[in-house]
């Protein structure tokens, strides 16, 4: 029983994490067609975001709380200065923004490695996660338990947003069609920073979960960029449904591969699944219908 | 695009030659000489990218997969000369007693391992991009896929330490197809190889962009659909130009072994593979020259000021990246063209070709 339930619950912890990164990939590409390589390091930078807040407030059983929203609008502010800076003049060519990131990514990865220790630094467990859950005899460690419940926020916050705010109305109509949209009177460029804001923010608040489970250095971000990526061209574009689906699916699976063979292996495993998922369905889980060609 | 008249090329790659089978070793100390093979071998996997990435518009981003296929192949058999009757070195050192891998064995014969490095990036590519060029996987998804395989691949090569020897790769090798590596003389044979390989991938390369596949090619990258109706099939055009440049980058990995005398992970992974794409990035995608002079230019940064200076050059790479591809999109190598047109209309910039390119995939 064992053997069955844990790989189950920890690629679930493992998919929750995944989601949270994906949700702001997804959203942006969605959007914008933009991949951000760097989106990774936005998730290292909530993570360091973390232990920052954790020097400043003593207590774990409070700064983690705290350091939720300060790295969301930390790693926001990261990916406002991005889209400022370097993406807003490349929006005719898509498939180069992703170099371009890659390039930035570089940067902030170097910069991380040498602001702070290269062995990576500490972030304290709140004492409110140090138990374990009994379930079904396997002891589910309750940090675990958090990121899927953090997971489970955000996406309903997100959700809520995109669903009943004013913001969350242009962002879904710039998705669907840009040029109507702006002929409607919408300031897309408003929207694309906004919905880059929020999307690195989300990377930022998914750096703090991923801080309590992993090791926070910078190399963090690298593990997690291809994997949510993957969640994302699964799931279909600029789809909540379809990331939800798609990225618990991905950590669950990687967590059983890895629990029968090894972790590598489970990696190999995965990209051929993701592969022939694609044959089944190349645009993904879930697909908007259109009529353009693509 | 304008046509250049073929004899600039031709005698581009002429002066090209001369530079680097003639003028190099006559010059250069031996180290440097060989420091010079090993961005030639580089350069080579370069030339493939810009086939694919520059004339076809396909982002390969793991490259360094298939120059792993050519490196491990090479590095196998060079592995198994140097061991003889007996196993490699490393293997016995976590078993005394242990067999060798069977997929190791064929790779004792000349011929089979020359054949593993031609037909094993071929038979990869093709299934790989019949798989994705079929059902219409392009632009990013085809370059993350990409970029998860050399991170798979690279994964799985440091968790195999008894099979592939892991993160320390394989090394030590004394003969190179009978010939004795440590003799300067065959050093040099092995780096002038490597320049001719370059050379022949050049011309290669130069043929097929003057082919009536390097027009279709091109026109699939500005115009993916158009073809269609045209009757040609895309997938077909990207998956020869893929498949051509996944031989390329083997070709590149199985003379970087003997001339480096080192294959690691870390040659392969997923950051060797973005190192690939830079040199391309910044000598010019879709010109001629471009690819093979960025990438030894870069792989002279690499070795030169990455060892120096690593923290140092890390920022001059991501910078490179950034301010490449947001200002010069074509590379240097869309310079002079740039600069002459200027002087010939100051009020007119060149329409990048590439931007025309993408438009198509603006929308995912």
């Amino acid at each position: 029983m064992d053997a069955l339930i844990a790989p189950l619950l920890n690629g679930s912890a493992q998919g929750a994490l995944l989601l949270l990164a994906a949700l702001g990939l997804s959203l942006t590409f969605g959007q914008m067609g933009v991949i951000n390589m760097a989106h990774g390091e936005f998730l290292m930078i909530g993570a360091f975001t973390a232990y920052l807040v954790q020097q400043v407030i003593a207590s774990s059983d409070l700064s983690i709380p705290v350091a939720l929203p300060v790295a969301l609008v930390v790693a926001g502010l990261f990916g406002l200065l991005l889209e400022v800076t370097v993406i807003q003049w490349m929006y005719r060519r898509p498939l180069d923004t992703l170099l371009v990131t890659v390039g930035v990514s570089l940067i902030l990865r170097q910069a991380a490695l040498q602001i702070f220790p290269s062995q990576g630094v500490p972030v304290e467990k709140p004492g409110w996660l140090d138990g374990q859950l009994n379930i079904l005899g396997y002891e589910w460690p309750l940090r675990q338990l958090f990121s899927i419940l953090l997971a489970a926020v955000c996406v309903a916050a997100l959700a809520a947003w995109l669903k009943y705010t004013s913001f969350g109305r242009r962002i879904r109509a710039t998705v669907h069609n840009r040029d109507l949209a702006e002929t409607s009177g919408i300031s897309t460029r408003t929207v694309d920073r906004l919905t880059f804001f929020a999307g690195s923010g989300l990377a930022g608040v998914a750096g703090v979960a991923a801080s309590l489970i992993g090791g926070t250095n910078s190399q963090m971000g690298v593990q997690y960029i291809i994997a949510a990526f993957l969640v994302v061209a699964a799931g279909g574009i600029g789809q909540l449904k379809g990331t939800i689906i798609a990225a618990w699916a991905v950590g669950v699976t990687l967590s059983y591969f890895a629990y029968w063979t090894t972790g590598s292996l489970a990696q190999v495993l995965a990209f051929i699944l993701v592969i022939v998922f694609l044959q089944l369905r190349p645009q993904g889980l879930v697909t908007v219908r259109t009529r353009s060609l693509v | 695009m304008t046509k250049s008249k073929p004899w600039i090329s031709l005698s581009g790659i002429g002066l090209f030659a001369v530079l680097l089978l003639a003028v190099a070793p006559l010059v250069l100390t031996d180290h440097w000489l060989n420091n010079l093979g090993k961005y030639c071998c580089w350069a080579i996997a370069a030339v493939g990218i810009g086939l694919a990435w520059g004339r076809g518009g396909m982002l390969v981003m793991g490259q360094g997969v298939f120059f792993a296929l050519g490196a491990y192949s090479m590095a196998m058999h060079l592995t198994l000369e140097t061991a003889g009757d007996r196993i490699p070195g490393f293997m016995v050192l976590y078993d005394p007693l242990a067999p060798l891998p069977v997929f190791w064995e064929p790779f004792r014969s000349t011929g089979f391992t020359l054949l593993a490095i031609v037909l094993l990036p071929v038979l990869l590519a093709s299934s790989l991009g019949y798989a994705l060029f079929k059902r219409r996987v392009k632009g990013a998804y085809f370059a993350i896929l990409t970029q998860a395989l050399a991170v798979a691949l690279a994964t799985l090569i440091s968790s195999t330490i008894r099979e592939t020897g892991g993160d320390t790769g394989l090394s030590d090798f004394k003969y190179f197809f009978g010939f004795v590596l440590n003799d300067p003389a065959n050093k040099r044979m092995v780096y002038l190889i490597a320049a001719a390989l370059l050379i022949v991938c050049l011309f290669a390369v130069w043929q097929l962009y003057r082919s009536r596949f390097g027009e279709l090619l091109v026109a699939t990258r500005d115009a993916e659909e158009r073809v269609r109706f045209l009757g040609y099939d895309p997938a077909n055009v990207k998956l020869v130009a893929f498949v051509v440049s996944a031989l390329m980058a083997s070709i590149g990995g199985a003379m970087f072994v003997p001339i480096v005398g080192i294959i690691t992970p870390a040659e392969i992974g997923a950051a060797a593979s973005i190192l690939m794409i830079a040199g391309v990035a910044f000598g010019g995608r879709a010109s001629l020259f471009g690819p093979a002079l960025g990438a030894i230019a870069v792989g002279w940064g690499q070795s030169s000021l990455g060892s120096t200076w690593p923290d140092g050059w890390t920022y001059i790479l991501g910078l490179l990246f950034i301010v490449v591809i947001l200002f010069l999109p074509n590379g240097l190598s869309s310079l002079p063209a740039r600069f002459t047109a200027a002087r010939r209309s100051p009020d007119r910039q060149p329409a990048p070709a590439i931007v025309a390119a993408e438009l198509e995939e603006a929308r995912p």
